[in-house]
């Protein structure tokens, strides 16, 4: 295991005093390890009485920051990219760390994770390499790779499709006999507070229920559906919503990372087990636009961004570092220094992407492939060859 | 060699039958399939023999159906999902043309989505609106899709199991009024031995025009063939049998020889599959073309009240109309 176990325990419905605290201080029940001033809380209590905690060691406390600090660093350097007009598109997920950090590293190897197109932070805890869904962003691809190489689905863009990807996945874990240990295997699935709004999702809710798939539905609700506020979305605390499908549902602090770790590797476990779904409400905040297609001055106001400014997940854990004196300023340098360089490798390598050739547009259709296909492509290539020697 | 005479239905439930014991990774899966064996009855008895993990009432829901099912094919086995009636594939139109199609594209041919969407499609039974429909063209403008239908019980036994061997995601269209209708099945012939499934095939050999059709209307257009035989015009008819991507081979050599084409199908003739057939024969027989290649079809209607389906359905005397006027040009 790679990080410490949030050694979790169900003690009824009562909570402990300081958690409750903390839940009157953040709206309801909502779980949080580690206060925007860096403060950390023993232990917090979910609205079914699972009382969630952590123990990690010193140094995994610093992994957990470096991941912060990296996944931010190269999600800056993506969006660079793309004013610059080397990406033709990011979706940023800025001040969405804490929630895909504590819930990618919450992963076990074995797990399976159904992405949006926002899930860098999961996709670089998961070990893989930042580059990968660039192609995609760069238009040199359509994705690409083998979600069962890296345990990661590909990006999903229609929003919530993954979700019943995720669930089917988790029906086949499930038939293959591979719940029920501590060894068993449990899938993930990402989606937004708009997504909460499509068929396919309340569809993906309704399967895992009824067919007990291994499954966690991670909400990362960062209070926008592009410029539709949260309100447009629900009228009840969108972790709620798991009651009414017969499964648990929490809310976290989606930028503590702590929390966020805690309340995943807890569902995960349950599901691996063959305790069936869970439902995860991360709160948390978009801190830039939609993506770098938008402009969020139009919808929101600033005083909003600046009062979730003040609960950025990165500060709060560095603050946390600082007072425990878990970390050093030569560690914060050093991370700093890694980010930076592991950004400009992701830019280097980003520039040298080659364009595709244009006859491979063929390619990979059917698994089959198609006698009709194979002559327009030959077509296509007689054409393309007509132009050769010729100034075009 | 057993040969032996079963309904088209019952040859898609033995072939359905023969999948599931030849490969424990196929899964049959829809609204109904497990005891009630489908409102066709096209899985009777399967859910007894194989237990609910493999044949598997799903909740009612389309989208969720296909969805689920994307995912188990990422983990590896081979979803048969029944849609119970053409009128009800539209809620899964997304997860179909933007999921299914679309993922060995993505992946660069590193996720292969080896799925059979079963669908019972076309009129002729009397049905309420939703339960009648022909939505062969939505998929086949689709990338990435194959689409296939079958036309008699041979077909239906073998394609079936073809489909479901295929890595390709193929739509299986079941012509449903015909599901009752009879014919010799040939069953321990190899698969392997088996028409191609992405082949069109000549259903009746003639000289004097070429009727081409699929699904439901094969049966029409032998119909009108042995009726035009009595007034001395020797109809082809060609079973085209793959919808996408189309067998137009035989068509073609058919057209060169006879110079006069009708294509049929039920579903409206609006950018229907008889528009890109009628094309593609422009394209390659013109010189050889007596005639403009007409079209029967449905009506650019929605499909009506079922009172007057039965106007609305091509049958055998507008197939010969359309014989006559190629004629008459």
């Amino acid at each position: 295991m790679a990080k410490g176990d949030p050694g979790v325990t169900t003690r009824g419905r009562r909570a402990a005093p300081r958690s409750k605290r903390a839940a009157a201080a953040n709206g309801p029940e909502l779980v949080q390890l580690l206060t925007p001033e860096g403060e950390r809380i023993e232990s917090a209590t979910g609205p079914d009485g699972t009382e969630y905690r952590v123990d990690f060691t010193d140094e995994e406390y610093r992994g957990l920051y470096r991941d912060l600090v990296l996944v931010r660093k190269l999600d800056a350097e993506a969006t660079a990219l793309q004013r610059q007009g080397e990406l033709g598109l990011w979706a940023s997920l800025l001040g969405q760390e804490a929630a895909q950090v504590g819930s990618g590293r919450a992963l076990r190897t074995q797990d399976m994770a159904f992405p949006t197109y926002r899930e860098h932070g999961v996709l670089y805890c998961r070990g893989i390499d930042p580059i990968m869904p660039l192609g995609l962003f760069r238009g040199v691809d359509q994705g690409g790779w083998d979600p069962n190489e890296f345990k990661f689905n590909m990006y999903t863009i229609v929003i919530g499709a993954q979700t019943l990807h995720a669930t089917g996945y988790a029906m086949g874990v499930a038939m293959d006999g591979k719940t029920g240990t501590e060894d068993g295997e449990a899938v993930i699935a990402y989606f937004g507070d708009g997504a909460t709004s499509q068929g396919d999702v309340n569809e993906a809710f309704v399967w895992a229920s009824v067919f007990n798939a291994p499954m966690v539905f991670f909400c990362q609700n960062n209070q926008y559906a592009i410029s539709e506020p949260l309100e447009r979305q629900t009228r009840v605390p969108l972790y709620q919503r798991a009651a009414g499908f017969g499964f648990p549902g929490v809310r976290v602090d989606g930028n503590d990372v702590l929390a966020s770790y805690a309340v995943t590797r807890h569902a995960l476990d349950n599901a691996r087990l063959g305790q069936g779904p869970s439902l995860i409400e991360a709160y948390t905040y978009r801190m830039g636009a939609h993506t770098t297609s938008d402009d969020p001055t139009r919808y929101r106001i600033a005083s909003e961004v600046e009062a979730w400014q003040a609960k950025d997940p990165i500060a709060r854990m560095k603050a946390f570092l600082e007072k425990q004196q878990i970390a050093d300023a030569d560690f914060f340098a050093a991370v700093d220094e890694q980010a930076r360089t592991e950004s400009v490798h992701l830019r280097e390598r980003v520039l040298e992407m080659p364009n595709p050739e244009p006859v491979s547009m063929f390619d990979h259709v059917y698994p089959h492939g198609s006698a009709e296909l194979d002559q327009q492509r030959a077509q296509f290539t007689k054409y393309m060859e007509s132009f050769e020697g010729s100034a075009h | 060699m057993a040969t032996e005479t079963l309904t088209l239905g019952k040859a898609l439930n033995t072939g359905l039958r023969k999948a599931l014991e030849n490969d424990p990774k196929v899964v049959v899966m829809g609204e109904d399939v497990g005891k009630l064996g489908g409102v066709f009855r096209i899985t009777d008895g399967l859910q007894k023999d194989f237990g609910d993990q493999r044949v598997i009432d799903t909740p009612l829901a389309e989208s969720g159906i296909i969805g689920t099912a994307v995912g188990l094919a990422i983990r590896g086995y081979r979803p048969v999902c029944e849609i119970q009636f053409d009128g009800f594939v539209y809620p899964a139109y997304d997860q179909i043309v933007s999921q299914v199609a679309k993922m060995h594209y993505r992946s660069q041919g590193k996720v292969k989505i080896p799925m059979v969407i079963r669908i019972p499609f076309g009129g002729g039974i009397g049905a309420v609106e939703h339960h009648s429909e022909s939505p062969e063209a939505y998929f086949a403008h689709t990338a990435g899709l194959k689409v296939v239908s079958c036309a008699n019980p041979q077909d239906a036994y073998s394609m079936i199991q073809q489909a479901i061997a295929s890595d390709d995601p193929i739509v299986f269209l079941e012509p449903k009024r015909r599901y009752w209708e009879k014919g010799p099945v040939e069953l321990d012939a190899p698969l392997d031995a088996a028409y191609p499934l992405h082949s069109a095939r000549v259903a009746r050999a003639g000289t004097d025009a070429t009727v081409l059709a699929y699904g439901p209307m094969v049966r029409t257009c032998l119909d009108a063939a042995t009726a035009a035989a009595e007034d001395g015009r020797e109809l082809e008819v060609i079973d085209l049998r793959t919808l996408s991507p189309l067998d137009l081979t035989a068509a073609y050599e058919s057209v060169k020889r006879t110079g006069r084409c009708v294509v049929v199908h039920e579903a409206p003739g609006n950018l229907g599959l008889g528009s890109e057939i009628a094309a593609r024969i422009t394209e390659e027989c013109f010189y050889s073309l007596e005639s403009p290649v007409l079209r029967v079809t449905g009506f650019d209607t929605p499909y009506p009240a079922s009172r007057v389906e039965e106007e609305y359905l091509p049958d055998l005397d507008r197939v010969l109309d359309a014989v006559d006027r190629t004629f008459g040009w």
